[in-house]
């Protein structure tokens, strides 16, 4: 039956519009991800100008506020989340066996609702007010009441639109784990990095409607006077203490998991050995992901929930310790007696190790209640998240990005620049943070614009700010070699690092459209490999060469985030001083914003009328003769 | 037409698993139902921390509910429950009229679920009960109006699904949709007896 339908299909701009293919959406994700990553970035030395000195007076305490708040909610939502979503778009599929992903028009629609998400949150910038309030946004610092410009509102509707697009994301990729495999891959012989992206999106799934609902009530309480948090009309702040948490703590697992993932692909790879106790790594993700949604409340040790909770989330807490540290010694042991090469994928894997045990230390030493009333909002808790966060995820994500970036562009980056890479940012990451649990620990308190001069914070902090420096140059070497390496023919075999174990190194780089001309037949864990070591040529097939089945692209995700875009600003600015009558009577009366809506509902009634037959690729394209196979 | 509508006329007993595609529609649907017991989950924790700030001289649940208009409400979505079971037994036996018939009594009962509910709400402000009254007042009008605005979301979308295969068919395309927008209702009708329970019956006795 592989009578073919006329179907269009795009070149140039409209093509990356219009896209459904797994591989390119990653891509995709990848440059607005990577754009975020380096607006927060920017704010972030901002930040490091800012207090090199004491009494500095760099940036004002209001645009201050405004650097950290939007530094922290940029790197979370917008930078490290799409980086994470753009390797498990690139990889995921090709590692199962899959064609595409399950729901391909869903998948581009996530990335055009967090793009435009994060777009939104970035034009208060432009706009001139900003959210302020942290990336925690706590009332009632961000309530109507103290908060009178609209900086929340952005905060609020520009997260609510990405994080859409971040659940329906994680839905795909659950479902498309569950249903999409190859013949052969049991959920045991999934490699690491698949595994880790399936808990993530499992937690994505059940954390994220928490913070749609905290959104909603405080976009409620702002713009339609409602008492969710406002103490005068009965409102209570502390349950948007626990309604964040409930959903921050499981994301701090959504992005440390990945990378989890990666440095369990890379370290296995590059010491040429089955990764060591493969199930144990299995039963620790699960088990992360499960107690990840039991120890919100170690954020709130503080606020006075009384010394059962605090002990309860205490024990809860450094739980988690166990599976964590049981990953740690499964990655020491896949390296011990392997032989391992230093690539730069790998030294950015292996620097990961020490560095998130760091981070892991202080996590524990903060689940410790009563040491925590020391800590808490000092620079001691800054100094824990960035070497979970920066020194573990990021540097994951680098690993990651080192080690598929031949899979996803056919050309390897330049090894020398990526040794550099990882050097820089490396030390540059230590001298920035090392120093800041030592702040912490003399009290210096975090998210303040300035401190007084002889509190023996200066040389400290003088020194954070050079490290902060050196991570930018880190940062400028791996956009050198990116731009190095695009210059470069496109030369990347099938297996360019020769030691590749899944299924990814067994198809051409970059992956074909369908990926796979035949679906493979999997026939044990680390399929890959394990062919290569019984002496075969590549996977065996599971099918005979046939006509492929591809879905059609469609602009309709573009539109329909369009539309998110357009209601968001239309709430936005439902309330404001207009000096001319049309434009205030169109956004006082939610026009604009009944607009937007009816722009993506209407967008939502065509998919579902109009029928994606989707169009084949014959086999003649797919082996590139003219014969029948 | 479509490469699928060969297969009309024999549908397989499950149509909406027929095909990969539906099973994914199917498996998708399920979590995502997962996503959205979390967020009423949230609401429900909201509503009940907030339940007894009623405010000085604002009416309270006692004094608001009327257990008969609620009471009705839920006999009616409970029904519409039951209707969409219909459909969607008629659909496995292949009976596409009757499948239709099922979808539009169910479509009717939701629209007079809503109806009473806008009825209330009216009621509700009247008395001087109104979103920004006080904490108890804007949550129980975001979970109920949540809920609400499930109910009227899966009207439009059910009967659109008609008017669909009213034009096309039940096909292995269009059998999931409608499956996957029984399963819909369900929820939404599950969610309502915890209204009826924790809001109103719980409000009840206070
Ligand atoms: C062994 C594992 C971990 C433990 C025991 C732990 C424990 C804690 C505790 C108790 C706090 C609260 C400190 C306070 O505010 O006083 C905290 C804060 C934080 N942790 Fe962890 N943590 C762990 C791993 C992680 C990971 C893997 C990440 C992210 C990838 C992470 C990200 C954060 C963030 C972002 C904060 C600060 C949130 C804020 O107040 O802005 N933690 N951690
Ligand atoms: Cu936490």
């Amino acid at each position: 039956m592989a009578h073919a339908h006329p179907v269009k299909r795009h070149t140039g701009l409209m093509d990356w519009l219009t896209t459904v293919d797994h591989k390119k959406i990653g891509i995709l994700y990848l440059i607005a991800g990577g754009f975020f990553f380096l607006i927060g970035g920017l704010e972030a030395l901002l930040i490091r100008v800012q207090l090199w000195k004491p009494l500095n007076n760099f940036v004002g305490a209001d645009t201050y506020n405004e650097l950290l708040t939007m530094h922290g909610t940029t790197m979370i939502f917008l930078a490290a989340m799409p980086v994470i979503f753009a390797l498990m778009n690139a990889i995921v599929p090709l590692q199962i066996g899959a064609r595409d992903v399950a729901f391909p028009f869903v998948n581009s629609l996530g990335f055009w609702t967090f793009f435009f998400g994060g777009l939104l949150l970035n034009i208060s910038w432009l706009a001139g007010t900003v959210p302020d309030a942290g990336w925690t946004s706590y009332v009632p610092l961000a309530s109507p009441t103290y908060n009178v410009d609209k900086g929340v509102d952005f905060y609020v509707l520009g997260l609510q639109i990405a994080g859409i697009g971040t659940l329906i994301g994680g839905i795909n990729f659950l479902v498309t784990i569950i249903n999409m495999r190859a013949p052969g891959m049991s959920f045991m012989r999934m490699p690491m990095f698949t595994w880790t992206a399936f808990i993530t999106s499992a937690l994505i799934l059940f954390a994220f409607p928490a913070l749609t609902v905290g959104l909603v009530a405080l976009m409620f309480d702002r713009l339609f006077e409602a008492n969710f948090f406002e103490v005068a009309g009965g409102g209570n702040t502390v349950l948007w203490e626990h309604i964040f948490w409930i959903f921050g703590h499981p994301e701090v697992y959504i992005l440390i998991l990945p990378a989890f993932g990666v440095i369990s692909e890379v370290i296995s790879t590059f010491s040429r050995k089955r990764l060591f106790g493969y199930s144990s790594m299995v039963f620790a993700t699960v088990l992360i992901g499960f107690l990840g949604f039991m120890v919100w409340a170690h954020h709130m040790f503080t606020v006075g929930l009384g010394p059962v909770a605090n002990a309860l989330f205490s024990i809860a807490t450094m739980l988690i310790a166990v599976p964590t540290g049981i990953k740690i010694f499964n990655w020491i042991f896949t390296m011990w007696g392997g032989s391992i090469r230093f690539t730069s994928a790998n030294l950015f894997a292996v620097g990961f190790v020490p560095t998130f045990v760091m981070g892991g230390v202080t996590g524990v030493m903060l689940a410790a209640a009563p040491a925590d009333f020391q800590y808490h909002d000092s620079y001691f808790v800054v100094a824990h998240f960035h070497y979970v966060i920066v020194g573990g995820l990021v540097l994951g994500l680098f690993a990651g990005l080192h080690y598929w970036w031949p899979k996803m562009f056919g050309r390897a980056l330049n090894e020398f620049i990526g040794k550099l890479t990882f050097w820089t940012f490396f030390i540059g990451f230590h001298l920035t943070f090392f120093v800041q649990h030592f702040l912490g620990l003399m009290g210096m308190p975090r998210r303040i614009w300035t401190y007084l001069d002889g509190l023996g914070f200066n040389t400290m902090n003088l020194i954070s700010t050079i490290g902060a420096f050196l991570m930018g140059l880190g940062t400028i070497f791996f956009i050198i070699n990116i731009i190095v390496t695009a210059a470069k023919p496109k030369n990347a075999g099938n297996d360019p690092w020769e030691d590749g174990r899944t299924l990814e190194w067994s198809i051409p780089s970059p992956a074909p459209e369908y990926n796979f001309a035949q679906t493979p037949l999997v026939r044990g864990y680390d399929a890959l490999w394990k062919e290569k070591m019984d002496g075969n040529e590549g996977m065996s097939p599971a099918e005979p060469i046939g006509p492929i089945h591809m879905p059609s692209p469609s602009i309709l995700p573009f539109l329909m985030s369009v539309g998110l875009f357009i209601a968001g600003f239309g709430f936005l600015y439902a309330k404001n001083d207009w000096n001319n009558a049309f434009v205030s009577n169109i956004f006082g009366n939610h026009i604009v914003a009944g607009l937007g809506l009816a722009i993506t509902l209407g967008c939502m009634v065509v998919r579902s009328l109009k029928d994606d037959h989707g169009f084949h690729i014959e086999p003649e394209e797919i082996t590139g003769k003219g014969v029948k196979a | 037409m479509s490469a699928h509508s060969h297969l009309d006329g024999k549908l397989p007993h499950e149509p909406e698993r027929a095909t990969l595609e539906g099973r994914n529609k199917v498996l998708g649907f399920w979590l995502f139902l997962g996503g959205e017991t979390v967020l009423f989950g949230t609401l429900f924790s909201a509503f009940l921390a907030l339940r007894d700030q009623v405010g000085d001289g604002n009416p309270t649940s006692q004094e608001l509910f009327k257990l008969a208009t609620v009471a009705i409400a839920t006999v009616i979505l409970l029904t519409s429950s039951l209707t969409s079971v219909f459909a969607i037994q008629a659909m496995h036996r292949g009976q596409v009229k009757a499948m239709q018939n099922w979808l539009i009594v169910t479509v009717v009962l939701g629209l007079a679920f809503l109806g009473l509910e806008v009825y209330e709400f009216i009621e509700y402000t009247h008395e001087g009960h109104q979103f920004s009254t006080s904490a108890f007042s804007s949550s129980f009008y975001t979970l109920v109006g949540f809920h609400g605005a499930h109910v009227a979301l899966g009207v439009v979308w059910i009967s659109l699904l008609i008017g669909q295969v009213y034009r096309k068919g039940l096909t292995v395309v269009t059998a999931p949709k409608v499956y996957v927008a029984g399963m819909y209702w369900h929820f939404i009708d599950v969610v309502w007896v915890f209204i009826f329970t924790v809001v109103y019956l719980m409000g009840k006795v206070g």
